[in-house]
């Protein structure tokens, strides 16, 4: 598969007292064309925040002080104002946790799709309002042209998302960015959109970014996961690598809390502590202050990057250490 | 899972035949014209150091059954006994009174702290209302020890709530919960907005306080892996009413109720080799205003029958627990 989106060395900082303080920490990832890239991590991870910083929508005070973004080679960081707005929308979509406030509460969901194809495609109303009908059909929307003249306090969560996801592809972007897609639906209406968008990323080859915590989301969906923790990657592997022999002491962590994993009658594995905020970051390894298995480097000293044959990368001094023991040995 | 650790036949809370309906009104004059049946015919008991597990998706009505029984909400029927008294008879002065050994705790523990009180205070205020400690260094001495015992250090009664994470926030309401000497806590989606780390270490501490103190909990929440590690039996609801009822084992192991079996089917599964397990439930849920005639699941139901469209099922007896399903009826011997 060939890249679409490369990012290498992402910095955004937001100011403080103490001088800029970095929320994304030299982040460097690669997402292929229809491929499902998972990023996941905790409250305070830095991941929606990365996925702002792509799309060049950081809130202020907050920047992107350094790195790259290139998309098919471009630097979007790089780019004049008026042209980062066309690819926005036009090649990278984004959908949100809340439908119901990315929808304007007065206008008719299909004037609003309507609305977001004309921005980018000089036509006019009447085929403008046969695309947003066959969208509609497309992300499965029962009644479509009756829902195209509803507001969105006519329609469910659900059906909300739907409309979001219809206006997302109505450019057919070549990235789709969806942070935690499903976090506010239930768990039966969850599955459907699920379903809807692995079905929509094979027919039409639609690249994903997802953002998540939930990694039964991930198992369902993505290619590969990149974790994150306190503003820097720690792991990033295939999916199946990822969840059956995770590497990193906070992947494994994050693994053995999901309480379905543990058999009856024994007690929660915890990952001690809590994700230290931005400006109580640990100069060592950002996962030292709660990782079982710190020793003498990692309070101090950043753990590098180590890459497998396979391409699977983890930032670890542990798993640095036995891979060094192995390889003596 | 859990094994049942109750004491034979004895009962802390009975719930029965709880309906609690809200008035739609509408026009200039305010007339009624129809009902949101949030909760119709809810029964259940909750035995002393048990957790039972009432979950559901949104708009089920789980909430509100826990806030009619904390008389947060009016229920018009049924009855809810605890510690030998129908709550629901109480006058305000008693209900007050009762409330010392029932207490909730929430899903945002921001909006039930009170910003500009010191948590020491926040702690003590119900100690306060219900007499408990001889004196004020006697009742900040608890304090201490409370906080102490929800894993938080006892130096840092002094600070307001915004100075805590999440995680330590619902660690403070649960302090608090506990500082009047509760017998039953309804927790109200209380871990549902912690990230899976800290979850985990607030699950275990409600269990190490449960074996401790023989607490029962009423345990309100959409999440079923939750449920199957806290829970000894669990009813599932749909749109107001209790569609299944058992021990957890048999609940996740052998549901009988076709939701049941949806609700379950539709979890993601993190096990690499399972993946498009998460099967997806035909449409949404129906307004609890207008729910559907017969058997309120029959428009999203696999296996609907004739009858399931017309007829309301009642609740079967199953050999462990109950269903509201037509499958579940028993035969006629003779057939």
């Amino acid at each position: 598969m060939s890249v679409l989106l490369q990012v290498k060395n992402l910095r955004t900082t937001f100011p403080s007292a103490s001088g800029p303080m970095p929320v994304v920490d030299d982040i460097s990832f690669d997402l292929a064309r229809g491929e499902v890239l998972a990023l996941v991590g905790e409250s305070g991870s830095g991941k929606s925040m990365t996925a702002l910083s792509i799309l060049r929508l950081v809130p202020k005070p907050g920047k992107v002080s350094s790195g790259s973004v290139l998309l098919a080679g471009e630097d979007l960081l790089r780019l004049p104002v008026t042209e980062m707005r066309r690819v926005r929308g036009a090649r990278i979509a984004m959908i949100f946790q809340e439908p119901m406030t990315s929808l304007n509460p007065v206008v008719a969901v299909g004037a609003q799709v309507m609305e977001a194809i004309q921005l980018h495609d000089p036509i006019n109303k009447v085929d403008a309002r046969s695309r947003a009908r066959a969208l509609f059909a497309e992300v499965g929307i029962p009644d479509p042209e009756a829902r195209l003249d509803a507001y969105p306090h006519h329609l469910s969560g659900g059906l909300k998302q739907r409309v979001m996801i219809a206006m997302a592809l109505s450019m057919r972007p070549e990235i789709l960015i969806a942070d935690e897609p499903t976090t506010a639906l239930d768990v039966t209406v969850q599955a459907q959109i699920l379903t809807l968008l692995r079905n929509l990323q094979r027919e039409r080859g639609t690249a994903i970014l997802l953002i998540t915590h939930d990694l039964g989301i991930v198992n369902e969906l993505a290619d590969r996961v990149a974790v994150m923790y306190a503003g820097r990657l720690v792991e990033v592997a295939e999916r199946k690598a990822l969840l059956s022999n995770p590497l990193h002491p906070y992947t494994q962590g994050l693994l053995k809390s999901i309480p379905s994993r543990t058999p009856a009658g024994e007690r929660l594995p915890e990952i001690p502590g809590v994700v230290p905020s931005p400006d109580q970051w640990p100069t060592g390894c950002r996962f030292s202050t709660r990782c079982p298995l710190c020793f003498e480097p990692c309070e101090t000293i950043q753990p590098e990057e180590i890459e497998d044959s396979a391409g699977r990368r983890v930032w670890c001094h542990e798993v640095e250490r036995s891979m060094d023991a192995e390889s003596s040995s | 899972m859990r094994k049942d650790a109750s004491r034979d036949g004895e009962t802390l809370l009975r719930v029965s035949g709880l309906q609690t309906w809200y008035p739609i009104r509408q026009g200039l004059m305010r007339r009624q014209t129809g009902w949101v049946q949030a909760v119709s015919d809810v029964s259940f008991e909750i035995a002393p150091g048990q957790t039972f597990a009432l979950v559901g998706e949104s708009g089920c009505g789980k909430t509100t059954v826990g806030r009619s029984i904390l008389r947060l909400e009016s229920a018009q029927k049924g009855e809810v006994f605890f510690e030998g008294r129908d709550l629901l008879k109480l006058d305000s002065n008693s209900m007050r009174a009762a409330r010392q050994h029932l207490q909730i705790i929430f899903q945002d523990p921001m909006a039930s702290l009170d910003p500009r009180m010191r948590i020491r205070d926040q702690i003590a205020e119900g100690m306060r209302s219900f007499g408990i400690g001889r004196n004020e260094s006697d009742r900040l001495a608890r304090v201490r020890a409370l906080l102490e015992r929800v894993q938080l250090d006892p130096d840092t009664l002094d600070r307001y709530p915004h100075e805590f994470s999440g995680g330590q926030r619902q660690r403070i309401c649960i302090a608090r919960a506990l500082a009047v000497e509760p017998r039953l806590i309804v927790c109200d989606e209380s871990v549902s907005a912690l990230d899976v780390s800290i979850q985990a270490q607030i699950l275990n501490l409600l269990r190490d306080l449960q074996e401790e103190l023989g607490l029962s909990y009423l345990f309100i929440t959409h999440d079923l892996s939750v449920v199957r590690y806290l829970a000894h039996q669990v009813a599932v609801m749909y749109l107001g009413k209790i569609v299944e009822q058992g021990p957890t084992e048999r609940i996740f192991d052998a549901p009988a109720h076709p939701y049941t079996k949806a609700l379950l089917a539709a979890i993601p599964s993190v096990d690499p080799e399972r993946r498009g397990g998460a099967l997806a439930v035909l449409g949404d849920v129906p307004s609890p205003s207008d729910p559907p005639a017969g058997c309120h699941f029959h428009t999203r139901c696999d296996v609907v029958m004739e009858r399931c469209r017309t007829q309301v099922p009642p609740l079967f007896e199953l050999e462990e627990g109950c269903s509201r399903c037509f499958l579940a009826e028993p035969t006629n011997p003779g057939d």
